[in-house]
């Protein structure tokens, strides 16, 4: 029972430096100036643009994907971070949200070495 | 080893495992919440999003899957998704203007949020159904661009034009987010009728929860309808143009 009370005087004691810590946003909630989202607005639009430009002058091979997938980052980026208000949440928030999909990128690798291995496989004994 | 050492470790032993399990239980129901700025609401809604991204993930992982190991030349989704404007073949234009008309309704349901928050609730709500508007619109020139495979002869396991695991790459992938689309153009059109009558103002309780909203739903709704356009960024990278 000691015990029990000295982890609740424990938490107590931290209690106040956390809600200082808390900002002001939560009562008037996430209001950023229109200026900034018609800007980001702007932005994607271009971004997009540049991206269906890639295809439209056929561009091929590694200048190709390494395009696609910056301008695909910016975008994702943008929206992110801008109109989903990820770049005004708590560091907390952001890492528990931003940082499980990552896992996503060893599936990837993962699966990505299984089709070479299948389409190795598939040539090598079908001819294909 | 120092004194104090010795004493510390005594003292770890002394405490019994009940009283570490008790240490546990004072912990979690200490009132304390790791999210400090966000809403219960709007935690869970970034969680759901979290898992949904898995769920887009592994649609994309399996579509690179098939790609890469098929022997069968891939179909060129920019000759499939031409249109002919004028007598002239403009290449992949359909998707181009999908990802136009998604980020201009993303725009707007941003500036929808903005509105919300300052209590200008018929601007909220018209912007609202403005996004709603170019969602709908969204999920139209989808069912014409399935329509048009469709008649040309692609279906979920062969298609003229090459391999046959293009067929269901493509309707399981655009299906899916069409999906999440059309989802979220019903659920717009709830929030801004709560938001056009002033629900949230007077506290009216919801159709289906019969709890009092705040405007705080508007963000939320938005957060759901931010993560649909980042997936068409996603899926326009890898499916449309790689």
């Amino acid at each position: 029972m000691t015990a029990m009370t000295d982890n609740t005087t424990h938490a107590h004691a931290h209690a106040p430096v956390a809600h200082a810590a808390q900002p002001a946003a939560e009562a008037h909630g996430q209001q950023h100036p229109i200026k900034l989202y018609l800007l980001v607005w702007t932005l994607l639009f271009v971004l997009s643009a540049c991206s269906y430009l890639v295809d439209y002058f056929d561009f091929h091979g590694l200048l190709r994907w390494t395009l696609i997938v910056v301008f695909m980052l910016l975008k994702a980026g943008l929206i992110v971070a801008v109109f989903m208000h990820m770049a005004w949440e708590r560091l907390a928030l952001v890492v528990a949200i931003l940082a499980p999909p990552l896992a996503v990128l060893v599936l990837m690798a993962m699966m990505a070495w299984e089709g070479e291995y299948t389409n190795f496989l598939r040539v090598f004994f079908f001819g294909a | 080893m120092t004194a104090e050492h010795v004493t510390t470790e005594h003292a770890m032993t002394e405490q019994t495992l009940r009283s570490r399990v008790l240490g546990v239980m004072a912990d979690w129901s200490s009132d304390q919440r790791s999210f400090k700025s966000a809403s219960w609401g709007k935690a869970m809604m970034w969680i759901f999003l979290v898992s949904d991204t898995f769920v887009f993930s592994c649609f994309l992982i399996s579509y690179m899957t098939v790609r890469m190991s098929t022997t069968v030349e891939w179909p060129h989704p920019s000759e499939i998704f031409a249109l002919d404007i004028g007598g002239k073949k403009i290449p992949l234009i359909l998707i181009a203007i999908m990802t136009f008309d998604l980020i201009t309704s993303s725009g707007t349901m941003a500036m929808a949020v903005n509105f919300a928050y300052a209590r200008e609730r018929k601007k909220a709500a018209i912007l609202m159904l403005v996004t709603a508007f170019f969602g709908a619109a969204f999920v139209g020139m989808q069912a014409f661009e399935w329509t048009k495979l469709i008649h040309e002869g692609v279906r979920p396991w062969g298609n003229p034009f090459g391999a046959a695991q293009f067929g269901s790459s493509f309707f399981m992938i655009t299906g899916f987010h069409g999906f999440h689309v059309s989802i979220g153009v019903i659920f717009l059109l709830i929030v801004a009728r709560a938001v056009w009558r002033g629900d949230y103002d007077v506290g009216r309780p919801g159709f289906f929860t019969s709890r009092k909203g705040r405007y705080e739903i508007v963000e939320i709704m938005g957060l759901y309808w931010h993560f649909v356009d980042l997936v068409w960024v996603f899926i326009f990278a890898f499916f449309y143009l790689w």
